[in-house]
């Protein structure tokens, strides 16, 4: 696992279900193949309500200098986050537009499981209301091992919930790896 | 032994353990893994990735593929997605395949499941697709997951899970005849929110849900996910082994379990469902409730009936008992969920109109077996909401952009509430139409 992430937070609310993360007309792409999964990247979020795109002022395009990778790499969300259908595809975009981890209230489980068994982002899950406190754009740093999130902008700082059990599974990058350390699977 | 829930018996079960607690993190064995178009791709790369282009499914009787999402379109990736399908299946030379352009076609993945005798009490039941969880109704565990997770299984058979707390809804009650098993499970998320349940196991209970029909009883199990459920399950009867048993492939031998007296359910609510009224979900979200009357008279654009959760045999049926010898005021359509349910709207009748004529009649256009519109899909897709149009569903997800366009809205109801409200072109009372 990186011991420390740093960028740009790109903040959402609550409930931000799959259907916003990638929309379903995009689903046709196979993510197995490399050269379709970065066309997740270019339509990463596209379903997420104006408004609600970047907050607190919302209408923050996520894509602006590059036509695949996001302008930010931390996303911020309310609760509930990646609620709805189990498309794996959702954290997929998420990883193919550059995004390093989501920090968020809680998570809907099966986003959660595609997160940390695909090792695509990490989910953090914080007790504090982060998506109320921190602004689209903001620099943030993260001590993964500390689990201390530091807003660079405004000098703000957040302690953030352990991950707990899943760690050895993030630490070895996703489940088949974590399966092979363990013996389940062979080298 | 400790008492324990249902889910908490067959996931211990499934560990070869006496028993399980909540929280416990335990490797399970799988009975049945499903996947279909969309994931199914994804899921057989991450498998050939990882045990190599010449590995062998771990058990080929227990995997289930079945082509549902983006089937009859033009789209050309969609096709090539199907092709990934058919060839996997002849490598590996998988006996349940239900091949698009074959009279093997069934259609949405949940219903082809139990119609083709893939679902038994007690089981493990593993889909890339989080409505999954429509199976819980047969008594067994069954779950959302994602290719990651697929591919794993594909190789091992096995897959981890954390134990689920089990929460229990008990109605009691006669359902009056304006009422749905959706007025129920829209009830309860309503009641919960989109979260009310995330991580949870939620048992169905009571002389209120075993009065329901099987096809009723999948409604209130496809419907957890929208709370957040990790399963839903209602503990089989004769209802359900009459079904199972009918169907059964190749009669695989089962274990009913039941939940023991005295296991610890995390919440409990009681409904009693006679007194309940018709309820919708408004845009954009399966938990923002409404009962009917309070927003009678909203106007639509359109309404569709169809998908895993409402486009079943009993939901047509509801349908048609309403919209019979009446015309549509907005454009209506009509999606069998398999190809059985579409042939039985050609064979059943109510005196003497078939459903497909009474729908026909009444303005209705019908489509072809699949999941259509209730995810969007391609743009050429049947019912696809490709303007920002306002539309009653009886499907289970009004998230934005979720039937296409991010801009429409979507509100969600029972198929009594959303013909009677076709008839009138805006949100309208079945207990105004069923006299």
């Amino acid at each position: 696992m990186q011991t420390t992430i740093t960028g740009k937070a790109y903040v959402l609310g609550d409930n931000v279900d799959t259907d916003q993360i990638i929309p379903a007309q995009y689903l046709t792409y196979n993510p197995s193949l490399p050269e379709e999964y970065k066309m997740f990247g270019k339509y990463a979020l596209s379903s997420v309500p104006p408004a609600q795109s970047g907050l607190p002022k919302g209408h923050v395009p996520f894509h602006t200098k590059d036509e695949f990778l996001s302008d930010y790499q931390i996303i911020i969300g309310g609760k509930n986050f990646g609620c709805g259908s189990s498309r794996e595809h959702a954290p997929i975009a998420l990883d193919a537009a550059g995004i390093k981890c989501v920090v968020a209230e809680f998570y809907a489980r099966i986003f959660f499981r595609n997160s940390v068994n695909g090792g695509y982002v990490i989910p953090f899950e914080t007790p504090d209301r982060l998506c109320e406190q921190i602004c689209t754009g903001d620099e943030l740093n993260l001590d993964v091992a500390a689990g201390l999130l530091t807003n660079v902008t405004t000098g703000e700082k957040w302690k953030l919930k352990p991950l707990g059990e899943v760690t050895p599974i993030i630490d070895a990058g996703g489940i088949f790896s974590y399966a092979k350390k363990v013996g389940m699977l062979k080298q | 032994m400790p008492a324990m829930t249902m889910t908490e018996k067959i996931l211990a079960r499934h560990a070869d353990k006496a028993s399980v607690e909540p929280g416990d993190n335990i490797w399970v064995d799988t009975d049945i893994l499903m996947t279909h178009d969309v994931c199914g791709p994804g899921t057989i790369g991450v498998f050939k990735h990882h045990f190599g282009n010449g590995a062998k499914v771990w058990d080929r009787e227990k995997v289930v593929i079945i082509p549902d999402h983006y089937i009859f379109t033009e789209d050309k990736m969609a096709n090539r997605n199907v092709d990934t399908l058919r060839q996997f299946v002849k490598e590996q030379n998988l006996p349940y395949y239900y091949d698009v352009g074959t009279d093997k076609y069934k259609g949405v993945c949940h219903i082809a499941l139990p119609e083709e005798g893939h679902t038994r009490p007690g089981e493990v039941l593993f889909g890339t697709d989080s409505h999954t969880c429509t199976a819980g109704a047969f008594g067994e565990f069954a779950t959302g997951i994602g290719n990651t997770d697929a591919g794993f299984v594909l190789g091992t058979g096995k897959l981890w899970l954390k134990v689920p707390p089990t929460m229990r809804f008990v109605f009691h009650g006669d359902l009056p005849p304006y009422l749905m098993a959706k007025d129920l499970i829209l009830a309860v998320i309503g009641d919960i929110g989109c979260d009310g349940a995330t991580y949870k196991a939620m048992e169905f209970d009571g002389d209120g849900v075993f009065a329901l029909n099987i096809e009723e009883r999948m409604t209130l199990c496809n419907m957890v996910i929208e709370a957040g459920g990790k399963n839903g399950v209602i503990a089989p009867d004769q209802v359900t082994l009459d079904y199972v048993n009918a169907r059964n492939k190749s009669k695989k031998p089962y274990q009913v379990v039941n939940s023991d007296a005295g296991a610890k359910f995390c919440f409990e609510k009681v409904y009693d469902v006679s007194k309940l009224e018709p309820v919708i979900a408004k845009p954009h979200s399966p938990d923002n409730k409404a009962t009917v009357s309070e927003v009678k008279g909203t106007k639509l654009d359109r309404a569709y009936i169809g998908s895993c959760t409402g486009g079943k045999m009993t939901d047509f049926r509801a349908a048609a008992r309403i919209l019979n010898g009446h015309s549509v005021k907005i454009d209506t359509f009509i999606v069998p969920a398999t190809s059985e349910i579409a042939k039985g709207l050609k064979l059943e009748s109510i005196n003497g109109q078939t459903l497909e004529q009474i729908f026909l009649a009444a303005g209705a256009k019908i489509g072809e077996p699949s999941c259509a519109a209730c995810l969007g899909g391609p743009s050429d897709t049947f019912g696809r909401l490709n303007t920002p149009i306002s539309c009653i569903s009886t499907t289970n997800r009004n998230f934005p952009g979720r039937m296409g366009h991010k801009e429409a809205k979507v509100f969600l109801a029972s198929p009594l509430t959303v013909a009677a409200s076709a008839l009138a072109g805006t949100i309208a009372d079945p207990r105004d139409c069923l006299q």
